[in-house]
């Protein structure tokens, strides 16, 4: 469903990614490791479609479709969903008129009919249930005064309710306590189905604790280095990113 | 609703056709004789006329302000012509039955319920097309209530006593240079008297229109609340594109007697010139009410149209325990210039003003924010509260605030605060990244900072000033 091939994207004058490979089926969930500066966040924002993020080389083919010839907008709308490292707030625009819009255009997207108002308010409740966040947090500013923690609760929340089929959870652990991790994984891992596919970006093997990934790769240098299966990340949590280094040199 | 907010943002300004009829516009040009001629034409009383020309002696010895943060070329005032009305009001028709059809449909195109029977929610409306009313809805049932509610030319006949009492007692002739020019050519606008203690029965709202080309609008409206009675009132204001600019200085004064509460918003949404700069109206405006003790003026606006808009809805708090609000929304985009505000003059005690201002600027448009609060020695225990918040789109626009504040009592408490924020790329990216198209998202950030003002708008209307934001924001991401 998701093939990289040889992608090469700088930010800023930058280059970041080297000639990146990375094919994910169907119902997989994939690990990314790496050290800090290794480019792990650069692919998530490049498979987004994040305005800064210039790819200089290769393809990325999602579901037949040439992803990086597709607007951010209908990325999303064909089913890429990005939970951000560092959510932004909008002040004045309430969490549920967020929502909605975002589900309503997702919907329409797919063919789908509108939510009525009130169907939508009785999921987003189901769903802020889900997350362990109350109820009154739709009402407020879209991440207006969250907690990093709350923030986090709250994409994952959109994760939900937009259902999509390939999602990208970026450093989605960091700042996160043991609880509130624990929420956050019980919540992917309820979002695991054969049509979804999940791509964990993380620093630490704590989160993989939690979601059990396929595959775990590491990138370096803005390639992937090594790739493996759950025991990988561990040999790493044992060995530290050096032990790649030197590996790979 | 997604569907008509594709059909706005595909839209642009919306109001910008011509309604072809014949119409009678008087030469260009400006003396004492075209002022006769306006006089004459509405078969004005001998007082009114000489309060004409009197206000039109103190204008020739006055100058064009230039203090605004605003830049345009001086309009020449002998090349407008100060009268236009449409050949068919000429004789003057008795209903709307007798109204061209042509005329009606231009306000049913605008969305304007010009048949009473189509109303549901109960909106009286004055219509003024160019320089005459073409029609008032529900006179008969505000008849009932004591209400008046009819086009100023027919109060100065209908109403002489409180016309004269009231006229020009808020806002003096030589007020500034555009009142005293709106004093000696108006030529219609509203009037509305509401009783001792009368609620009035329904919203009033009158709608301007600018038709012709080369002429000016100079209306005048003057809303008398009597002691402990209550109204709200809405103005909506379009015009057709043209590429010449075109004036609009209108004056409006608001006198609340004791107890009473006068609500006065606006939508305006004069023709704002295209994506270049060309065109557009010249809204230089002298708005102003006087709240007497116990009585509350509310001011509402949504700016959005207009190429240069000069503007300062003000109240003067004279009776004590008075107040006054202003809610303000001023969008300006492509190269629009508003320099827009208020000002509050606390004289008795305990008097309360409230203000928030929400100004918006993209692309290479200016946007400023000028307000006075100023308490009289008299103003013990008044209080203000301002709130001045500035939102770019955008980094090719400008956003500027001018507060002035004057304190003359050690017992009234000002405060004031401002913000400025952008539209940042990672709000729209995010707002992207959950399929929310950019100017969806834009309109959606922006009625978001918006909401606080849109709040004091009377529900239909907000929801109107929501879209026409929307579309007056079209083209501005990207």
């Amino acid at each position: 469903m998701l093939k990289v091939n040889d992608l090469h994207a700088r930010v800023e004058n930058t280059a970041i990614l080297h000639g990146l490979n990375l094919e994910i089926k169907p119902g997989e969930v994939h690990a990314i490791m790496g050290p800090n500066g290794s480019g792990k966040s650069t692919l998530g924002n490049v498979l987004a479609g994040r305005p800064g993020y210039e790819v200089t080389g290769g393809t990325v083919t999602y579901n037949g479709q040439n992803l990086l010839e597709i607007e951010a907008e209908d990325r999303a709308r064909a089913g890429v969903f990005l939970a951000f490292q560092y959510p932004v707030e909008i002040p004045g625009v309430s969490n549920m008129e967020f929502l909605k819009a975002s589900v309503d255009s997702i919907r329409s997207a797919r063919g789908e009919e509108t939510m009525s108002s009130m169907d939508f308010i009785k999921l987003a409740r189901e769903k802020c249930k889900a997350v362990d966040l109350p109820q009154d947090f739709l009402k407020r500013g879209v991440n207006e005064g969250f907690s990093g923690g709350e923030k986090k609760r709250n994409e994952l929340l959109q994760m939900m309710l937009l259902e999509p089929r390939l999602c990208i959870l970026d450093e989605t652990d960091s700042g996160l306590d043991i609880d509130a991790l624990q929420v956050v994984a019980n919540g992917v891992n309820a979002l695991r189905s054969p049509e979804r596919t999940i791509i964990v970006v993380t620093h630490y093997q704590r989160l993989l604790d939690y979601i059990v990934p396929d595959y775990v790769h590491v990138l370096a240098k803005g390639r992937i280095v090594k790739s493996g299966g759950r025991e990988l990340a561990l040999e790493l949590e044992k060995h530290g990113y050096s032990w790649i280094d030197e590996e790979v040199a | 609703m997604s569907e008509n907010i594709e059909q706005y943002l595909k839209s642009e300004y919306s109001a910008g056709w011509v309604t072809d009829i014949e119409s009678m516009t008087i030469p260009a040009g400006l003396n004492e004789d075209v002022i006769r001629l306006i006089s004459a034409k509405k078969f004005e009383p001998e007082w009114m006329l000489e309060w004409r020309l009197k206000a039109y002696r103190h204008w020739l010895e006055m100058k064009e302000p230039d203090w605004a943060h605003v830049v345009y070329p001086k309009p020449d005032f002998q090349a407008l012509s100060y009268y236009s009305t449409p050949k068919s009001m000429e004789d003057g028709p008795k209903s709307l039955d007798e109204v061209d059809p042509e005329l009606l449909r231009t306000y049913e195109k605008l969305g304007i319920p010009v048949y009473e029977q189509e109303v549901l929610a109960g909106v009286a409306v004055d219509m003024v097309f160019d320089s005459v009313s073409v029609g008032t809805t529900f006179r008969q049932k505000l008849k009932d209530a004591g209400v008046i509610f009819c086009p100023i030319s027919e109060a100065v006949h209908e109403y002489p006593e409180l016309v004269k009492k009231y006229l020009g007692s808020v806002v003096p002739q030589r007020d500034n240079f555009y009142a005293a020019l709106n004093s000696a050519v108006f030529s219609d606008g509203s009037f509305v008297y509401i009783p001792k203690g009368v609620r009035c029965p329904m919203e009033l709202s009158t709608y301007f229109r600018i038709n012709e080309a080369k002429t000016g609008q100079f209306e005048r409206t003057l809303i008398i609340a009597d002691e402990g009675s209550q109204v709200s009132y809405l103005e909506g204001c379009t015009a057709p594109m043209r590429d010449e600019n075109q004036l609009h200085a209108a004056v409006v004064e608001l006198i609340a007697l004791d107890d009473a509460d006068i609500k006065y918003s606006t939508v305006q949404n004069w023709y704002p010139g295209d994506e270049n700069g060309k065109g557009g109206i010249y809204n230089f405006v002298t708005k102003r009410g006087i709240a007497h003790t116990r009585s509350k003026i509310s001011w509402t606006q949504v700016e959005t149209g207009s190429a240069v808009t000069w503007k300062y809805p003000s109240c003067i708090l004279k009776g004590d325990d008075s107040i006054g609000e202003f809610y303000s929304v001023a969008l300006t985009s492509n190269y629009q210039q508003a320099d827009t505000g208020t000002k509050m003059i606390h004289l008795g005690k305990n008097t309360r003003s409230t203000i928030i201002a929400k100004g918006i600027s993209a692309k290479y448009s200016s946007n400023s924010y000028r307000g006075l609060v100023k308490m009289n020695p008299g103003a013990e225990g008044a209080r203000n509260y301002t709130q001045c918040d500035s939102l770019l789109i955008g980094d090719q626009c400008g956003a500027h605030t001018f507060p002035y504040i004057e304190s003359k009592n050690p017992t009234a408490v000002i405060e004031h605060e401002a913000t400025t924020s952008k539209v940042s790329d990672d709000q729209l990216f995010l707002c992207q990244q959950r399929g929310i198209d950019a100017e969806k998202a834009v309109s959606m950030i922006v009625n978001g900072f918006c909401k606080d003002v849109f709040r004091e708008l009377p529900m239909e209307f907000a929801v109107e000033a929501g879209k026409l934001l929307e579309v007056s924001l079209e083209g501005a991401v990207g």
